[in-house]
This record gives C-alpha cells, structure tokens and sequence, in this order.
C-alpha cells in the first residue's frame, strides 16, 4: 500500500440529539482505491460519507485532503462529487441540463459543455438521452445521470451512498460492473457506502466493517473474508456458524464437545473464544466414532448447493454442500485446521439481530443514517 | 451569521403579523374610549360584551348557521365524493372543476351570484338563504378532502368486504367509510371554520334578522367603533390559539410516539 | 365500488347546479339585460317616444298606461368602461400587494422549510394563527395602528417626526391587502419547498453551486408550481375586496369591489351595472389564473434558462 493518501479522517466523532453516531474513525483513502464502507444500518457509513463530502461537520476530529485540513470547507468547493441514495436528480431539468450543471456554474463555454455531456452520457451509455425529462427514466438509467452528472466536474473522489438500493438485483449486479468498469477508466477513488456485504466484496479494492460508529476491520475483501477479526465481521460478511469454545493452548481448541487443532495462537489458556466455521468448508462424511455426528434436520435446495442444517450435540450447524443427505439420517462432520476461525468473545446474538433489522429496513435507511 | 440573520428576518415578519392584534389585545382593557391613550386597566368592556344583547344574539345565529351549514355538507359532500370517485374520467373532471368555481372565484362574485339566485326565486333573504349560501361555498372543501383519501384507500377492501359476506352498504359503512373518515373530519371542520369566518357571502345572503357575528362586526367598526369589539377580538384569539395550541400538541405528541416506535431518529 | 355508487353524487350534482351554475348564469343574463320602458303593448320605446306619449297624455288627460320588459343589451358591459379608472386602480393596487407578499413571504417559506421538523409545525401555526382572526377584526386593529393619532403616529412623535397622514391613502390599503392575504402566500410557498429534497439541495451544493446558486437554480424553479398558487391566492382577494377599501382607504379609494356592492345594496342601485362589473370581474380572475397557471404547467427549463 505505497499508493499516496489523499484524504484523511482522524478521530472523527459526531452526535445526534444525544446519540454517539461516530466514536472516533480514523481511515485513509487512496489515489485510484475503490473503498467501500460496509455494516448494518445505524453503523454510521453514511455519516462518515457525508462528513468526506462535507454536508455535516464533525464534533471534533479532523478531515485533510491532500494534507489538507478541510473540516470548514463548504461542499461546494470540495474536490469530491456525490452519487446520491435515491439519486436526487433535478427534477425540473432534463437529462441534458443535470449532467451539465456542475459545468454550467462554472460558465463554461456552450461548445465545451456539449462536447462533455455527451461523452459523459457516452460513457453511461445513455447517448441520445439528452432531451427527455429524469422523469421519464426508469431507476437504472436515473442512476446513471447521477453517475454522469457527479462525474462531469472530474473529482478526484467519487462517493456514492448505497447507489444501487433501489434497484432489482438484475440490474444491481450489471451495474455493479459497470460501476468498477467507470472507475477504472476513470481513475479516481471511489468511496462507496453499502449494506450489502455481496456488493462490497465484488467492487472493492478495500472493505472497511463499521458497527456502531467504529471501523471493526479495513482490509482487501479476501482477507475480510478469510480472516474476519470478529464473529461481528465473520457473521456480517457470508454466512457462519458461530459456536462457542475454549482454547486449551496455542493451536487447539475445544468445541461441540470435541477438541480441534486450529491454526490460530496467542490466546489465554483455557480463554473462552468464538469459533468461526463457513458453511461451505464442512465436509459431511458417513457418520463415524472418529468424526462428530450430528442428525439431519433440515435439507433446502438452493441453486448450486443444497442448505443443510445438521443438529450435534445442542448446536445447530449450517452445512453447504452439492449432495443431499437424506433428512433424519446421521452423518458426520469433518474439518480441516485452516477452516477453524478463532475469535475473541463478542455479542453475537446481538450483532445478528442488528444484522437482520439492517435487511428489514432497507427503505428507512435514509432516515436512519441521516 | 447567516443563522442570525434569518433569525431576525422570521422574528420582523411575526411581529408584522402580531403586532396590531396585540394592540387590540391590550385596549380592550383600557379604560380610555381613546384607542390611544392608556388612563388605566379595566375588565369593563368584557362586561359590557357579554350585556350587549346584539353581539351575544349575532354570535348565536353564526354557530346555529355554521352547524346547520357544515353538517349538511359534510352528508353531501360525503356521497359526492364518492360518486365522483366513481364516475367516468371525463365526467368526473368535469363535475371537480365545476366545484372548484367556489372556491377559486372571488367571494364576492359568489356572494352576489347567491343573491341573484334568491331574488330571482322569489325567497326572502333570512336564515334560510344564508344556510343555502353556506352550505354552497363549504360542500366543495368536504368534497376536496374526502376524494384524495378515496384515491388513497386500497380498492381491493371494498371488494374484500364484498367477499366476506357484506352487502354493498354494509361494506360502505364498516369499511370505507372508517377509511375515509380523516378526510370527513378535516372537511367538516374546515367547513365549521369557513362558515364561522364567513363576511363577504354572508354579507350578500343575510336578511335583518340573520346577522352573523361578523356582519354585526362590521356593523360596529362602521359607527363610531366601541371597545367592545376590542374584548371581542381578544377572546377570538385567545380560543383560537387554544384550539390551535390543544390541536398541535396532540399532533406533535403522535408524530413523536409514531417517530420513538420506529426508530427514526429526526434530523 | 360499483357503478351505482355513482348515485350517491346526485344530491350534490343539482345542488350544484342550482348554487353553482345557475347564478352564474343569472349574472350574465343580467350583464346582458336592461328594464326597458313599453306601451301597452309591449313595443319598447326610446326616450324621445316616452316623452312624446306623456305629453300627449298630459295634454288629453288620461291616464300614460306603460309597462316594462327586460331586453338584451350590451349597454351595462359598455357602461363598466366608464368605471375604467377603478378598475385599473384596482388591478394595480392587488398586483402591487401581491408582489410584496412574494417578496416577503418567499424567503421566509425557505427558512421555514429548512427548519427541523418541529419547529416548521410551530412556525406554521404561528403564520396561520392571525388568519383565523376575523378578517374584519384584522382589519380594524390596522385603524388604530394607522390614525393621524394612532400608535405609530405618536411612536414617529416620540422623535419629533410626523405626523404622518397614512390613513385613508392607498398607501393603507395596499398594507392592508398584505397584512390579510400574506399567510396566503406563505403556506403554499412552504408546501412546494418543504417537498425539495434536502438531497436535491446538497446535490447542487456537491456539484458546484454557493448558496445563491442552489437558490437561484434549483429552489426557484422548483418553487414555481407554489409561487402560481400564492399569487393567485393573494391576488383574487385583493383585486375584489370591498372592506380594505372602505375601511383604511376612508371609501375615497373606490377599488371593483366598492362599485359592485354600491350597485347591489348602496345607493347606486343598478344590478344589471352590478353583474355586468361582476362578470367582468370574473372573467379577469379567471383570465388572471390561466395565465398563472401556465406558470405552473410550463416546461420548466424555460423559465430558467
């Protein structure tokens, strides 16, 4: 990571009527990086995204561009340029005049105007659209003149906040690429604000886990994913089973009844720790003494893989796997060191519920993040 | 500064719109007949207010006129609403801009039209025209509050009452009316606001023994003004803001509860 | 609902058309009407003919037998351009009310748009609190305030300046058009703006635009639909009324509204005058508010660019 910094945040803090929004977030952003600001509702990505864009001050803490203190900078004359939740698109211009607007209140000359609208819409794909009305246009192609429209002033930092919740997952997924595609022939920094932790690791150069106004884990997606540093993060990014344990010693841990070697060091003896398993990395083998067994209790067709929910002991295990057994017969679960997570204890049952209400309430989240 | 600045505008304007009704506030408890000179406090002109058989006879006539008036339109308005709902695209256009005529012409060309219409029929001007003339410039609000809450209501409820068993009426009285009902309410009262507040309509449709409080007003500013008006105009306003005040703070507390039980946190 | 559920609106569709359409009509049909004199047998007679035929009553002693029929006439809507002095006077005292009120009310529906949303409740209140005050009352309180020795009178005294004459001076009538009808400019200038997104706002902010900029190029435009509805608000009242007039203007400033009524309860009794004036005065309203309206349907690039 030699890539020069070009914004900042330090000790960032914010409050809402009494409510600690963001408790000190330090992050820095990257020429050229691909950012994505990933966690449930309420966590506050969209108040650090807006604080970069300069829509609210924080209560203390400090904001540099380029090494330079902004934290008073009206947004107007930031170097950052926003794709809106909801697109916030001119409602009385056309698609023409939105795009051109940024240029227009610089008083650019009319041929210069046209020659960058159109390669705007060009490369938005939406050439011939100049003249119709943003109402006209269905959600996809709203988002793309929000695209255009921010990217027309050449910022040097995009930011989008969940730019893609409202539309069908279909197009969500094509213009997920397309979005990477721009900011890649563009060659600027994207910040971008999600919930979807699927969007997250697809685009992004760089995730950053945030709950209740703190960064949990920054990182590439691969490491997010391999290597979360919570059951929070774990559970948040994919789905997990997430069992208690305790660790005897370095490399071997205690659970469902059973010890494991793991890859995992550097706790206390005997110290109480979550374990982390993917659903995908249990192998289901015919039940034997030298395995854990468990009872089928429940097998769902999922596309590529069946669902498979296997009861040992009193723990519930979430199994992923391409053959089905037969529902009430026994079988036996096997693991390998390297899909043994260990974690420090944390409130699990908690963060799942944060993360369900995070799917619940999709609709509300501009209200919610303010 | 800008903060301060708009501050400081807001509080110019509320002081352009408060100012003379304090001043009026305020003489109804001088002593002086003078408008303008303060000789001492006094409740006399209260006193005097609710002595003079006039103003006390006029108010009496304005709420028997408005309740008569707003009742029936809101049953009007009501069923007019809904057969509107009903009606095909261009019929139904055309019956709402025939009922927004009364409320966008001037009163005073409505009030005259009503007063043509009455001589022209041969009734004489009284209680009954001014009710007629009443209930002519109110039905049009019930029907402007009542036909958005129809548009909103999910059409499939009154197939679903259908469906379990209701007759067409039934279905009328136990579903879509309980739907509609916030829309009902708003056009009563803004029917019961407009018809208590009503001058100029009035003035056109009243016969001598059907003075409204506000003709008798207008009466009193014509002669040499009393400072009963005065204390008329300060127990006005202080109901008024009373309802007002009682209306808002329930509002505010629902909205708030409303707010606490989702979460949202305000901006 | 059924198609029967139609019925429903039948009381109302003949209560609307006796209360609605049908004085309407009559107003035109006494615009276009005059009280002719006849013979007995009902031939109209011009006034050389009538002095004529009492003459020669006069002279033979009998009795003059004469009757009355109505006729169409265009005389009474040709008689309203005697009055045109007041019609202009009125015309042009509502306009120059109406625009103050813009001027005054726009900036402050902003602020009141921006603010949280529970102090827009109260701020709204408080606009609309005065307008629930008898409108008369309103008005009344506006005397004492304006007397050569009124308040502010003896307030301008306090500095040795004044008195000032503003009493019965279409000074006062315009201050008392806007004094009625400025809530009426306010509320419709706050229900368009609180429905810009504060989105729409901060996107303009983000591409560029200072804070006169966002006004001028997104708030405006957008507020259009708003301002229409204000200035037709405040205008048709100001245009018709009769009580500012007569009340602050001391009846010396005759405005549309004044002559109508004298034509119908005053001393110059002549309803067929009285409902050529009103209908022209309708069709003003009428003319005034489709011009208006235009404001509102247009395409909205046209008014900014």
């Amino acid at each position: 990571m030699d890539k020069n910094k070009i914004i900042e945040l330090k000790n960032i803090t914010k409050e809402y009527e009494g409510e600690q929004v963001l408790r000190g977030i330090n992050l820095d952003i990257h020429d050229k990086e691909f950012v994505t600001l990933l966690g449930p509702s309420g966590c506050g990505k969209t108040t650090t995204l807006r604080i970069v864009g300069g829509f609210i001050t924080p209560d203390s803490g400090d904001v540099f561009f380029g090494g330079k203190r902004v934290n008073d900078l009206p947004p107007y004359k930031r170097p950052v340029n926003t794709v809106f939740q909801k697109y916030a698109l001119f409602p009385h211009l056309n698609v023409y005049e939105n795009v051109a607007f940024g240029l227009r209140l610089k008083k650019t000359p009319e041929s210069e105007v046209a020659r960058r609208v159109g390669e705007m819409l060009e490369l938005v794909d939406l050439k011939g659209f100049d003249r119709r009305s943003v109402n006209q246009l269905s959600g996809g192609q709203q988002q793309r003149i929000a695209i255009a429209r921010a990217l027309i002033n050449n910022p040097k930092v995009l930011l989008l906040d969940e730019p893609l919740g409202a539309l069908d997952l279909k197009l969500r997924k094509e213009m997920q690429i397309e979005l990477k595609k721009i900011q890649q022939r563009m060659e600027i920094t994207f910040i971008y604000v999600t919930h979807d932790q699927e969007e997250a690791l697809t685009m992004s150069d760089t995730v950053v886990v945030m709950r209740d106004g703190t960064i949990q884990q920054i990182g590439t997606p691969q490491d997010i994913y391999n290597e979360p540093v919570n059951a929070f993060v774990a559970d948040f990014i994919g789905e997990s089973n997430i069992l208690p344990g305790i660790m005897h010693r370095d490399y071997l841990v205690e659970f469902a009844g059973n010890n494991f070697e793991c890859v995992d060091s550097g706790f206390d003896p005997m110290e109480s720790v979550d374990v982390v398993i993917r659903p995908e990395d249990i192998r289901l083998v015919p039940a034997s003494d030298e395995v854990l067994n468990g009872v089928v209790e429940n097998v769902q067709f999922k596309g590529v893989h069946y669902e498979i929910i296997v009861r040992a002991y009193s723990d519930i295990w979430v199994i992923h796997s391409t053959k089905a057994p037969e529902v009430g017969s026994v079988v036996g679960i096997t693991l390998t060191p390297e899909d043994i997570h260990i974690m420090k204890k944390s409130d699990v049952k908690r963060l799942s519920y944060l993360k369900n209400e995070s799917t619940i309430e999709e609709g509300n989240d501009i209200e919610q993040e303010i | 500064m800008r903060k301060i600045t708009s501050k400081i505008y807001i509080a110019v304007v509320f002081i352009f719109l408060y100012a003379p009704i304090f001043v009026l506030i305020a003489n109804s408890f001088n002593e002086s007949k003078s408008r303008t000179v303060w000789t001492g406090f006094t409740f006399d002109w209260y006193s005097k207010l609710f002595h003079n058989e006039v103003i006390l006879k006029s108010l009496l006539n304005t709420l028997i006129v408005a309740a008569v008036a707003s009742i029936i339109s809101t049953i009007l308005g009501t069923a007019a609403a809904i057969g509107i709902y009903n009606m095909k695209k261009i019929t139904r256009a055309l019956v709402i801009n025939i009922t927004y005529i009364p409320i966008m012409n001037s009163e005073m060309v409505t009030g005259v039209s009503l007063m043509l219409l009455f001589v022209a029929l041969n009734i004489d001007l009284g209680f009954m025209t001014l009710i007629f003339a009443h209930i002519t410039f109110c039905v049009p609000y019930v029907i402007l509050n009542v036909l958005p809450k129809l548009r909103q209501m999910n059409r499939s409820l009154y197939d679903a009452a259908l469906d379990l068993g209701c007759n067409p009426l039934q279905a009328f009285r136990h579903v879509v009316i309980p739907e509609i009902m916030p829309g009902i309410v708003s056009g009563f009262l803004m029917s019961l606001t407009y018809s208590i507040d009503d001058f100029v309509i009035s003035y056109f449709t009243h016969g001598s023994t059907s003075q409204t409080l506000p003709i008798t007003i207008y009466s009193m500013t014509r002669r040499k003004v009393s400072p009963e008006v005065n204390a008329l105009s300060a127990i006005i306003f202080i109901v008024v803001l009373a309802i007002l005040l009682i209306m808002n703070l329930t509002d505010i507390k629902r909205s708030s509860a409303k707010k606490r039980a989702k979460g949202v946190r305000a901006e | 609902m059924n198609k029967k559920s139609k019925l429903a609106a039948a009381p109302y569709l003949l209560w609307m058309i006796v209360f609605i359409i049908v004085p309407l009509l009559l107003i035109a049909v006494f615009a276009f009407t005059t009280t002719a004199t006849c013979d007995a047998d009902g031939n109209v007679l011009s006034e050389e003919e009538l002095a004529e035929y009492l003459a020669e009553c006069e002279e033979n002693e009998v009795e003059p037998v004469l009757t009355e029929k109505n006729i169409f006439t265009f005389q009474n809507i040709l008689d309203v351009s005697k009055y045109s002095t007041v019609l202009v006077n009125s015309a042009w005292l509502a306009l120059i009310a109406t625009a103050i009120c813009l001027v005054i009310a726009y900036p402050l529906a902003y602020m009141i748009s921006r603010m949280f949303y529970s102090r827009q409740k109260l701020a709204l209140m408080l606009v609309m609190l005065p307008m629930w005050m008898n409108f008369l009352l309103r008005t009344y309180a506006w005397m004492t305030l304006l007397e050569r020795n009124g308040l502010i009178n003896k307030f301008f005294g306090l500095f040795g300046i004044g008195p000032f004459n503003m009493i019965n001076t279409q000074g006062a009538v315009v201050l008392g058009m806007i004094y009625n009808y400025l809530p009426f400019m306010i509320l419709p200038l706050y229900s368009v703006m609180t429905k810009i997104d504060d989105r729409t706002i901060e996107a303009a902010q983000d591409l560029g635009a200072n804070g006169w900029q966002v006004i001028s190029r997104v708030v405006m435009p957008l507020s259009m639909p708003g301002v229409a509805s204000g200035i037709t608000m405040v205008f048709v009242p100001s245009v018709s009324t009769f009580i500012i007039s007569r009340m602050l203007g001391g009846g010396t400033n005759m405005l549309i509204g004044d002559l109508i009524d004298l034509q119908f309860l005053g001393n110059a009794y002549n309803p067929n005058l009285g409902a050529a004036i009103s209908l022209v005065l309708m069709v003003f309203i009428f003319l005034c508010m489709s011009i208006t309206n235009q404001l509102d349907n247009e395409d909205m690039e046209g008014v900014l660019l």
